[in-house]
């Protein structure tokens, strides 16, 4: 009983302390705006340049005012940006949904009163991020092409999801160990029903535990190139790939690189103001609430 | 008086939950074999998949960094024994490259936990559209890292037309060709950007975590602002600073997306690291063996950062569940 009092009193205080306190003025919050707009600027200079004619792009002294045009999206399109895109998404979602088919049970089980070895796997599931990725990239670019993967985008859906996967169970588990212990153990232990009383009892508890997961998986798939540069050409490339193709012309179209670059940074910008409660989470193993 | 009763609250909490495992573990023994399989079952696709994906071409890393194998030269995978690890002693690109590598996670983890800090510090405070303003603030961490690189490359440090140059012309500062000239700090820069809202993330979680009644306490006992930081915030936020520089350092190492935008590693390996330089090796040189042994090396070094990282999530992890 104490402890729910403490509880309403905790989230109670800070809330009208806060109310109170935003409507004073305060020099700290000028300095806040004034660097978070800095710290967003070069977001804000590239989506605006997006939107300029190359002759207002690449000046000294910057031009501001201009008439803003699409010119250089539908440009980008006629690049080739539709199949790139097409790889990331494909690679981004497939990646995905592995990692969550495999991780969701995973951290089910990991997040049970422990049987001899399963703490084990929980460190060899950090332990592989861990591993610097350079480590595993030139037997896996002979396999690959061994396989005739090469050029692939199978190929960089089953790296994204081992390459999501840790983060998967551990963000999953953190998630699972704040359901009641005793729902999860009747869960595991109800033998014919287990499946239901996972479906219906645990799962909805998770799902928005799920659904984090998978943005920050999405995030990290989307945005990787390390893979994607080494195992793919021109038929599997994905976003970041295609981007490399704008350093050649070096300079010179400044507003088609840059609507290409929001194109490619866009999804994952807002998938991650939309989870932006739980990165942390995910960052960190779920060690961080 | 409070703290001392909590403390004698957890201590017992903690004696009976150690009870608690003993009788538990007791009875796993006890578990049936099926039942134990039952419970390890959903675990194991994922468990295989890992296996197969991440420890089998480590494996092969291994083997190859024993071979003296150049892709382009057929019929040239001969065993050479620890030879390629000799020749990356006596290479002194490596050790170039090597400093580059800890210089580059040294300095980018230390400057964005800084100011991590500092922006969590001001964010901590309620105002006028800090969700705005947290939003701003971590969006350099999501722009896909190509992406961002090539924004700074191009309009921000371009010599001529960079909005940067630009800015300084107004006070009187010539042209700089920031990349040309500083490239393995522009590659910082850029990382420093994209890092310090992770850190801030971090340090922000730890002080939103951070029991407001003490602070209370310490304000009515008389202390000053900078001694209540001192005294009572750094301490507590110790734990997440640690866990965001080790977790920082350990995808740092990865660093590649930048360097392979910015600078491609250069003038010669000016701004190249480890990974990079593995990379030129392997795929640009074609001598796997080299690469290989290189690699190796890397994954030494990176498991000395991993060791310090593993304990300090697991501490912040059982400090969790005994609070809990």
């Amino acid at each position: 009983m104490t402890t729910t009092v403490e509880k309403v009193t905790e989230t109670t205080a800070p809330a009208t302390a806060s109310k109170k306190k935003s409507r004073e003025f305060s020099p700290w919050a000028v300095v806040a705006w004034l660097v978070g707009l800095g710290f967003f600027f070069p977001v804000f200079w590239m989506v605006l340049t997006a939107f300029k004619q190359e002759g207002d792009a690449a000046t000294s002294p910057p031009t501001l005012f201009f008439t803003p045009t699409l010119d250089q999206f539908k440009a980008v399109f006629e690049q080739g940006i539709g199949p790139a895109m097409a790889n990331s998404l494909f690679a981004t979602g497939i990646s995905t949904l592995l990692v969550l088919l495999l991780g969701v049970p995973a951290a089910f089980a990991l997040s049970l009163r422990p049987v001899r070895k399963t703490q084990d796997a929980l460190f060899f599931f950090m332990s592989t991020k861990m591993l610097p990725i350079v480590a595993a990239i030139l037997p896996l670019y002979v396999i690959v092409s061994y396989i005739g993967l090469l050029d692939n985008i199978w190929a960089l859906v089953i790296l994204y999801t081992s390459m999501n996967l840790p983060i998967a169970v551990w963000m999953m588990r953190s998630f699972f160990l704040e359901v009641p212990g005793e729902l999860l153990e009747a869960a595991s232990l109800d033998g014919a029903s287990l499946w239901r009383s996972v479906r219906e009892v645990i799962l909805p508890l998770v799902s928005p535990g799920i659904a984090a997961t998978a943005l920050i998986c999405v995030i990290f798939a989307w945005n990787e190139f390390f893979f994607a540069v080494n195992l793919t050409a021109v038929n599997a490339q994905t976003m970041p790939v295609y981007l490399v193709g704008f350093i050649a012309g070096e300079g010179q179209y400044w507003a088609v690189l840059s609507a290409a670059a929001t194109m490619a940074a866009l999804p994952v910008i807002l998938c991650g103001w939309f989870a932006q409660n739980k990165l942390v989470r995910g960052l960190s193993f779920g060690a961080i609430k | 008086m409070t703290v001392t009763a909590d403390t004698e609250t957890d201590a017992s909490q903690q004696a009976v939950a150690e009870r608690v495992r003993k009788i538990r573990e007791a009875q796993d023994v006890g578990v049936s074999r099926a039942e134990g399989w039952r419970r390890r079952g959903p675990l194991l696709p994922a468990l295989i998949f890992m296996i197969v994906v991440t420890q089998i071409p480590f494996l092969f890393t291994l083997y190859y960094s024993t071979l003296s194998w150049n892709l382009v030269r057929p019929g040239s995978r001969q065993f050479v024994g620890l030879q390629n690890y000799i020749s990356v002693v006596k290479d002194s690109q490596f050790w170039t490259v090597a400093l580059n590598t800890v210089v580059l996670i040294v300095v980018v983890v230390i400057v964005s936990a800084f100011l991590g800090l500092l922006l969590a510090l001001l964010l901590d405070r309620a105002f006028l559209g800090r969700g705005i303003v947290r939003t701003l603030l971590i969006t350099p961490f999501l722009v896909t890292p190509v992406a961002a690189a090539l924004i700074w490359k191009t309009t921000i440090l371009d010599p001529t037309n960079g909005i940067l140059n630009w800015v300084l012309s107004l006070v009187g500062i010539g042209k700089v060709d920031w990349i040309g000239q500083f490239p393995l700090t522009m590659v910082m820069v850029v990382l420093i950007w994209q890092w310090t809202p992770f850190m801030m993330l971090l340090i922000l979680a730890g002080l939103q975590s951070m029991p407001r009644d003490i602070l209370e306490a310490g304000r009515v006992d008389g202390a000053g602002a900078f001694q209540l930081f001192r005294e009572l915030t750094l301490p507590h936020l110790r734990r997440f600073i640690e866990l965001g520089v080790v977790l920082g350092a350990i995808y740092l190492v990865n660093t590649f997306d930048a360097i392979y935008m910015l600078t491609q590693g250069g003038p010669g390996i000016a701004s190249a690291n480890l990974p990079f330089y593995i990379y030129q090796r392997a795929f640009l040189g074609f001598d796997m063996g080299q690469a290989a042994a290189y690699a190796v090396v890397v994954v030494i070094f990176t498991m000395i950062i991993a060791s310090f990282a593993l304990r300090l999530i697991f501490k912040s992890f059982s400090g969790k569940e005994e609070a809990a």
